[in-house]
């Protein structure tokens, strides 16, 4: 694993979430209530709503285009609906936060 | 290719026709339907509960515009036809459309029957068919003066009770000497004629109208015997006729109605028609359940199945009166071959007769009980015979076979085929079987599967009881909506919890409430913080993370992830260094495309959520604020140019829609509101479709609300009339205080007024002056607040990590 430092977790609100740039499109870091903190691509599988924009509760982000509920932790859509997005591993190391950049480089390949 | 089908009228009996004919044929017609009436098909029979303000238009709706568009129809709003051709086969609208067609189907219903009386023709004489003449005298009513109604029969007398209920003094005259002499006896009229007075409604039998006088409108009638009522609105309900005059002048064959065989065919193979301006076997009908079944037969035919046929039926009359339970079937007349069975107790105010022929029961009348009707119904449908039973049949089923049924045991020993709804229709068995098949639960669920209770509504008791007999405990009729999955309670409870229990963080409220996940969900948050701002504007601390993204960063999110920006114009006035603002706007950051909204604002689309703080400093430079077009809040108010430019205009509407704005922007409601001042009735900022709106007029200003144009069309409810631009103020500022305390978080006014009841919210914010005082200072105390312009805080840096990503990462390993 290729761990990228991306900032601190008092970057990101929380119950909220930043974006992170990368060459293939942004990814959505999300922080939960509890300080857990997930990364998936910021690209709801419906419409391709940018889920950092979403309102999060538990681990669990709302699309802010059509409501969809998509998983922090599977990536998948909850209830009714089917679909899933990229889930990128985090790492937390106290303050301190990484993602798995090969994750990254296999989606481009 | 699919054949033409053309339907001229748009009323609930080719509404019918259409759903069986989908059913029945898929995609074998192209439709296209031509209204008079400039709305969609909504339910008639409901127009004395919209009078009478128990319902709303909304209520009434059968067919709204999605079901028009998703059956491919064109629907032709506010076309009368005028000329059938039959040799083209075409028809002709009075807008000039001529549409072919395969398959003709006139459905022109009726028209009410005016009596040629002088004065017949005055402003102020309407007749009760439609919405239009529902909505004329709801806006007469608003005077509180007199008026008279002439027709003591079924339709009559809804409108009297309407009258009455929307607060006139209303007097019925009725020709005959006893009320709805066609379907009641004597004894039954009088003891209507009797609740009807208790009312406070005056009734005036053997009244011969002989004129209806007054200056240029109505202002009394006059009868034959000299007695003089004065009376600003008089309304005809005397009685219907077939509309048939269009088919007649086409040449089809046209008695009392236009002629048609038992399968709805007109002498013209191509053409039929159906409902109230159809005759068929030298009979007309006026009552639903027979025009339904003429709509199942015609569409059958149209599908192909050549042996559906219309058979004569009774059907029984009920009076759509709250409070007055009256029912009524077949023949009643005395007769040598005929005996009764009357029931009286005139303590209790029933009376119920049975009239018999050859032991069945060929009349029933009911009054003040009829909850036997559909027993008695059936008894007679089936010509079942009664002799066993005819000792104690007229107390009704519960009362055979020895001890009295409770009202369940009655409805559970009906037999399956009993007829339930009579407008529809639908017997027990279908019901309950629908219930069972699809695990229908409640009662909206049967009534879009089984049509049962969907009409005029009186057979609901008797549809809920199947319900709990079939399904017992899960259906629970007095279920409260819960917010969402995260709890039980519903909004109202919740926002008396919240006030009750001092609950003043959205933590707090989920403690204490027993929320059961652990944060709420996208539903339930916004709302509580929505509820908390409103109720604790100085302790609560507003939880952006609970906010939607558009309030959260204050634009609008489109659908590619840019957002959009709406800069505040007060009243929709702007100016040129305004203007030059929003071009160098335009020019440096690229905006593609640059809109002018409904609400007189500009909108520049397609900004990316980076330069937003860049955006909104150079336009702040130019003193521009927030547009909160994205909120739940204030948005727009609307304005005309007024008594400052129009040549009609009688007050300064510019100038009051900015005081408005300027009073009430930044304020947080339940759902969106929008605002317009007209400065004449002309209304030219069309103040009368928002949630509220002003028309100025030369004495002072009308206060509207209420209204909406968008999923739903409806035209404003008039709080009432002010002399001043101050209490117009006061009054608006009240009403939304109101609104903000009472509505549910995305509830907008007309939904909410409609809740609450338009009496109600007169009553405090009009008649209270105490109320309305308390209402205006909490508001004025929120604001202390909420008038923070949320681009400048963002502008010096509040709230930065939204528009900026945390990282950039990975671009340097792509490159390797």
């Amino acid at each position: 694993m290729n761990w990228i430092s991306i900032g601190s977790i008092s970057d990101i609100p929380r119950r909220g979430a930043r974006c992170v740039a990368t060459p293939e499109g942004k990814v959505a870091v999300f922080r939960t209530q509890d300080d857990q903190v997930y990364a998936i691509d910021d690209h709801c599988p419906h419409k391709g709503g940018p889920l950092s924009q979403g309102i999060v509760h538990g681990t669990a982000v709302t699309c802010p285009l059509h409501n969809w509920v998509i998983s922090l932790e599977t990536g998948k859509a909850l209830g009714a609906d089917e679909g899933a997005v990229r889930t990128i591993p985090v790492r937390i190391e106290g303050e301190q936060l990484f993602i798995a950049l090969e994750a990254l480089a296999s989606r481009a390949a | 290719m699919s054949e033409k089908l053309v339907i001229i009228g748009n009323g609930m009996a080719p509404g019918r026709m259409l759903e069986h004919l989908f059913e029945q044929a898929p995609g074998r017609y192209q439709v296209t339907i031509f209204n008079a009436e400039p709305r969609v098909n909504y339910d008639r029979i409901m127009l004395s509960p919209v009078l009478s303000g128990e319902k709303a238009y909304e209520e009434i709706i059968i067919h709204g515009d999605g079901w028009y568009i998703a059956n491919n129809i064109t629907l032709y709003k506010g076309h009368k036809i005028v000329a059938i051709d039959r040799t083209a086969k075409t028809v002709t609208s009075d807008h000039g459309v001529i549409e072919p067609y395969d398959k003709l189907v006139i459905a022109t219903g009726s028209v009410p029957f005016i009596i040629p009386v002088p004065g017949h023709d005055l402003p102020g004489v309407l007749t009760y068919r439609d919405l239009d003449d529902v909505q004329a005298m709801m806006l007469a009513a608003q005077s509180r003066a007199k008026a008279v109604v002439i027709g003591g029969g079924l339709l009559g007398l809804e409108a009297a009770a309407g009258l009455n209920a929307q607060g006139m003094d209303v007097t019925v005259l009725h020709v005959m000497p006893t009320l709805m002499e066609r379907q009641l006896d004597p004894a039954a009229g009088y003891l209507l004629q009797r609740a009807v007075e208790q009312r406070g409604i005056k009734v005036i039998t053997k009244a011969n109208t002989k004129a209806i006088t007054g200056n240029g409108k109505v202002g009394q009638v006059e009868l034959a015997d000299g007695t003089v009522i004065p009376a600003t609105l008089v309304v005809m309900a005397v009685g219907i006729r077939p509309n048939s005059a269009l088919a007649k002048e086409a040449g089809i064959a046209v008695n009392r109605g236009i002629v048609v065989d038992a399968g709805m065919r007109s002498n013209d193979p191509d053409i039929y028609a159906l409902g109230e301006c159809a005759e068929v076997n030298g009979q007309v009908y006026g009552l639903v359940a027979p025009l339904y079944e003429m709509a199942r037969v015609a569409a059958s035919q149209l599908a192909g199945n050549e042996a559906a046929a219309f058979v004569h039926m009774d059907t029984p009359t009920k009076l759509k009166v709250t409070g007055i339970d009256l029912f009524s079937l077949g023949d009643f007349a005395e007769g040598e071959d005929r005996q009764e069975i009357v029931l009286r107790d005139a303590a209790a105010g029933v009376y119920k007769r049975l009239v018999l022929k050859d032991d069945r029961i060929i009349g029933t009348v009911l009054y003040g009980e009829t909850a036997d009707g559909a027993w008695f119904n059936d008894l007679k449908k089936k010509q079942t015979d009664i002799s066993e039973m005819r000792d104690t049949l007229i107390f009704g089923q519960s009362y055979q076979g020895g001890a009295p049924l409770d009202p369940m045991a009655a409805v559970a020993a009906l037999p399956d085929d009993a007829e339930i709804c009579g407008c529809n229709g639908v017997c027990k068995g279908k019901i309950t079987g629908a219930i069972t098949a699809k695990g229908l639960a409640s009662l909206d669920d049967v009534r879009a599967h089984t049509k049962a209770s969907a009409s005029c509504g009186s057979c609901t008791g008797l549809v809920e009881k199947l319900m709990v007999l079939t399904i017992g405990d899960k259906y629970n009729p007095a279920a409260v909506q819960p917010m969402c999955g995260c709890t039980t309670l519903g909004h109202d409870e919740v926002r008396r919890l919240i006030i009750a229990k001092s609950l003043k963080t959205i933590p707090a409220v989920m403690q204490e409430l027993e929320w059961t996940t652990s944060c709420g969900c996208a539903k339930c948050r916004p709302a509580l913080n929505y509820y908390l701002v409103c109720d604790w504007p100085d302790d609560y601390a507003d939880d952006y993370q609970s906010r939607f993204i558009n309030e959260r960063v204050h634009a609008n999110i489109q659908k590619d992830g840019t957002y959009s920006v709406v800069p505040r114009m007060w009243g929709g006035v702007t100016n040129a260094a305004e203007l030059r603002a929003i071009a160098d706007v335009v020019d440096k950051f690229e905006v593609p495309m640059v809109k002018v909204t409904g609400g007189q604002r500009i909108d520049m689309l397609g900004i990316r959520k980076e330069d937003l703080p860049a955006v909104w400093a150079d336009l702040g430079q130019a003193g521009f604020v927030s547009g909160h077009a994205y909120a739940k809040g204030l948005r727009t108010v609307k304005t005309c140019v007024g008594s400052d430019w129009c040549r009609f205009g009688t007050q300064d509407s510019t100038g009051l829609g900015i005081r408005i704005e300027k009073f009430m922007w930044g304020s947080w409601t339940p759902a969106k509101v929008k605002m317009a001042v007209s400065g004449c009735p002309r209304n030219c900022a069309e103040a009368t479709c928002k949630d509220v709106g002003v028309i100025c007029v030369d004495s002072g200003y009308e206060i509207h609300f209420a209204g909406a144009a968008g999923l739903d069309i409806k035209g404003t409810e008039v709080l009432g009339m002010v002399k001043t631009e101050d209490e117009a103020l006061e009054h608006i500022v009240a009403l939304t205080q109101m609104y903000r305390e009472q509505g549910r978080y995305l509830e907008r006014i007309y939904k909410w007024a409609k809740r609450i009841g338009i009496p109600e919210i007169k009553r405090q914010i009009m008649d209270d002056a105490e109320k309305r005082q308390a209402y205006y200072e909490r508001f004025v105390f929120s604001q202390k607040f909420a008038q923070v312009d949320p681009w400048s805080e963002r502008v010096s840096g509040k709230d930065k990590h939204e528009f900026r990503p945390m990282a950039s990462v990975g671009f340097a390993q792509a490159a390797e």
